[in-house]
């Protein structure tokens, strides 16, 4: 979690030439290989309008569906659990290990999981979490936490992974061979996958018409979590819930297309329940974690409400200007970029979080791209908002936290001089002969960093259309 | 199963604004739907650019075309399911002729009882349930008979795919296949072998499933 400012992280990152190398490579990347799969920008339109309409759809349903996915998992024979924080969510699923005095888990990508920060809850209970996704493998070998939503090592190049491994698995040789850093993954986590008891996965979707759980990737990693261990542990933000199965073909054709400009992943894998009578192998318990942490509070603003639409497909950090400088990392917190800077301050309160919503230009490129047409431009702007808000409670957790006098005596001269003819002329034609000595001081002083002084006009535009007129055609 | 925790959840959920917003409305069918012979090279172009193997074959002639593939392999053991009609087929075809053959291994047991041999085999034959020409995938239903582990842990995979079970799309797929109302324990997707580019996007293949995916399309 963050302890200093998002500006000292971001300078810091700006000063990092390979991590910038890095970013800039596969940002860019991304972006072509999105461009390719969605060339049809027409079709691209509709699909990304009916992928909105399906979500929004979805949470105008969200109690009534929440409720008819919990009913047809139980009826399919998984155990649906709730959970109202990350604290209560990480008990459940220690409470299904110890159940089966299990000390390891073996672990599919999962971005829920890291906002319960979860791995280091679990190591506090003495058991071991074990990433199997190539990335995330990457980034526990080195006790870091992931820098993108898809690609959770993208900050580190071949050659930074190659000595990540070389020292921290044993017996690995030193390679930069990237077939030769898979084969190495491989054969490290096959004995895992052979050995551990319990798997633990995310969920990119949950029908409610079926009780069906959807994943997506391309590894085989999730497969194998979801299939070999004897229990299958899936958790889930609330928000993920879906009408109905044929909602998944555009959602899925927008989700991989965005993430990572593929017509489809190498594995859609649905999920309706643990083995059945008969059935030879699959997990004999599946367990549903359904994860609130805040999200219903989002969901009282119809305005903040869009935020939930949300696939987590990482398309707008791959867009962001912002982002492309200076990576994951620098956010401070799980989920980094846009979506991160409109999530963020509105579970973690807006004294902690708030500074995500200035880091934006508000340039909109990943409003353009987000497959679910999340108005993120119109959401930062509101936090900014809230942030100085003097209005009473309610609205998001810390509202209100920037308010300072300065600020606020500043807006009530500023009224009063627009207000007040007099006044205002007397200003403007005392600014006119002394605005250029303004001392650049207090909060002027940021705002002249990247910016030149404004020049006064020795006659103000109010007096010289009085003087003047306006010429009239 | 009623909680605090859940009835707290939905509390809150129900007591905010409410929206009516409507179901939007289906995607108006393709113009026309691509006939078979478009169906099965939009499959086999869209497997084979994800690195799959795709052989179409006429019905008769496919169980000489897996030996001489498994041949030219050399491997030492192949997974596959008794009890299916592919499975009779190919104890038939091994009784006959197994030179240069693998050693067939039925999935006749439970995988507590079979995994140190599944996950030392070196491949698996299995029936693909359909397909879906637009994405490049092939559709797979495990079941009691056919377990899931067996398109997942060796590193060759082999889906045996009938050319009349291709459809256009995903979404036609699962209004003619009627999923919603009958959902296997297991239904998967599958567009080639596995693959990942966690590593600076270089593509690799065989990270964690199989390294091989091979697809037999029987005409």
């Amino acid at each position: 979690m963050a302890t200093e400012s998002f500006e000292k992280r971001a300078d810091r990152a700006l000063g990092d030439a390979q991590l910038r190398r890095n970013f800039a490579f596969a940002m860019g990347n991304f972006i072509l290989k999105r461009q390719a799969v969605f060339s049809d920008a027409a079709e691209t339109e509709r699909l990304r309008a009916l992928g909105s309409a399906i979500k929004q759809r979805a949470l105008s349903r969200l109690p009534e569906l929440l409720t008819q996915l919990e009913a047809a998992c139980t009826r399919n024979g998984i155990r649906v659990h709730w959970a109202e924080t990350t604290a209560v969510a990480n008990r459940v699923v220690l409470e299904i290990i110890q159940s089966h005095a299990a000390s390891r888990v073996v672990k599919g990508k999962s971005m829920v999981s890291e906002e319960m920060h979860l791995n280091a809850f679990l190591a506090s209970h003495g058991i071991e979490a074990i990433e199997t996704d190539l990335g995330e493998f990457i980034i526990q070998l080195n006790g870091e936490t992931p820098s993108h939503i898809i690609v959770p090592a993208i900050h580190k190049n071949k050659a930074q992974i190659a000595k990540i491994f070389h020292e921290k698995v044993p017996g690995a040789p030193y390679t930069e061979e990237v077939a030769e850093l898979n084969a190495i993954a491989r054969r490290t986590l096959r004995r895992k996958f052979y050995e551990v008891g319990i798997g633990l996965s995310g969920v990119n979707f949950a029908v409610a018409e079926t009780g069906t759980l959807c994943l997506v990737e391309n590894e085989g990693n999730g497969r194998m979590c979801t299939t070999v261990p004897a229990v299958h542990i899936a958790v889930m933000g609330l928000e993920k819930v879906v009408e109905k199965l044929e909602d998944l073909p555009p959602l899925l054709r927008l989700l991989t297309g965005s993430a990572t400009g593929q017509l489809v992943t190498t594995y859609v894998n649905l999920i309706t329940s643990p083995r059945r009578e008969g059935e030879k192998d699959g997990p004999r318990e599946v367990h549903l974690v359904i994860l609130d942490n805040g999200r219903s509070r989002i969901y009282q603003d119809p305005q903040l409400r869009r935020t939930l639409q949300c696939v987590r497909c990482g398309t707008c950090l791959n867009h962001c200007p912002v982002y492309t400088r200076i990576g994951g990392h620098a956010y401070g917190f799980v989920y980094p970029g846009p979506i991160g800077q409109i999530l963020t301050p509105q579970v973690e309160g807006l004294e902690k979080a708030g500074e995500l919503a200035f880091a934006s230009s508000l340039c909109g490129a990943c409003e353009e791209v987000c497959p679910v047409k999340i108005p993120i431009t119109e959401l930062l702007r509101r936090l900014r908002d809230e942030s100085y808000s003097a209005a009473p409670d309610g609205g998001v957790p810390g509202r209100g936290c920037r308010q300072n006098l300065v600020e606020r005596l500043a807006w009530k001269g500023w009224e009063l001089l627009n207000t007040h003819p007099r006044l205002n002329r007397l200003a403007t034609a005392l600014l006119g002969r002394a605005g250029e000595y303004l001392p650049p001081g207090g909060p002027l002083e940021r705002w002249m960093r990247y910016r030149s002084q404004p020049q006064f006009a020795p006659r103000s535009l109010h007096r010289r259309i009085q003087e003047e007129g306006i010429p009239d055609e | 199963m009623s909680s605090p925790a859940r009835d707290r959840i939905l509390e809150r959920l129900q007591g905010a604004p409410r929206q009516e917003i409507p179901r939007p409305e289906a995607p108006p069918p393709l113009a026309a739907a691509p006939d078979r012979g478009a169906r099965v090279a939009r499959l086999k172009s869209l497997l084979e650019a994800m690195r799959a193997e795709v052989h179409v074959v006429p019905s008769p002639e496919w169980l000489p075309r897996l030996k001489d593939l498994l041949r030219t392999r050399s491997l030492q053991t192949l997974v596959y399911a008794p009890d299916t009609s592919i499975g009779a087929a190919l104890r038939a075809a091994w009784e006959e002729d197994p030179s240069g053959l693998p050693a067939l291994l039925p999935y006749d047991r439970p995988v507590e009882a079979f995994k140190e041999t599944l996950f030392a085999a070196d491949a698996a034959v299995t029936t693909a349930a359909g397909a879906v020409a637009d994405a490049g995938a092939i559709i797979l239903r495990p079941d009691a008979h056919e377990p899931r582990l067996m398109s997942l842990v060796p590193p060759l995979h082999i889906a045996v795919l009938a050319a009349d079970a291709i459809y256009p799309s995903l979404g036609d797929a699962l209004r003619e296949g009627g999923w919603s109302a009958d959902m296997p324990t297991n239904l998967i997707l599958v567009s080639g072998p596995s693959k990942t580019a966690d590593i600076e996007l270089t593509l690799a293949f065989g990270v964690h499933g199989p390294k091989e995916l091979v697809v037999l399309i029987l005409e």
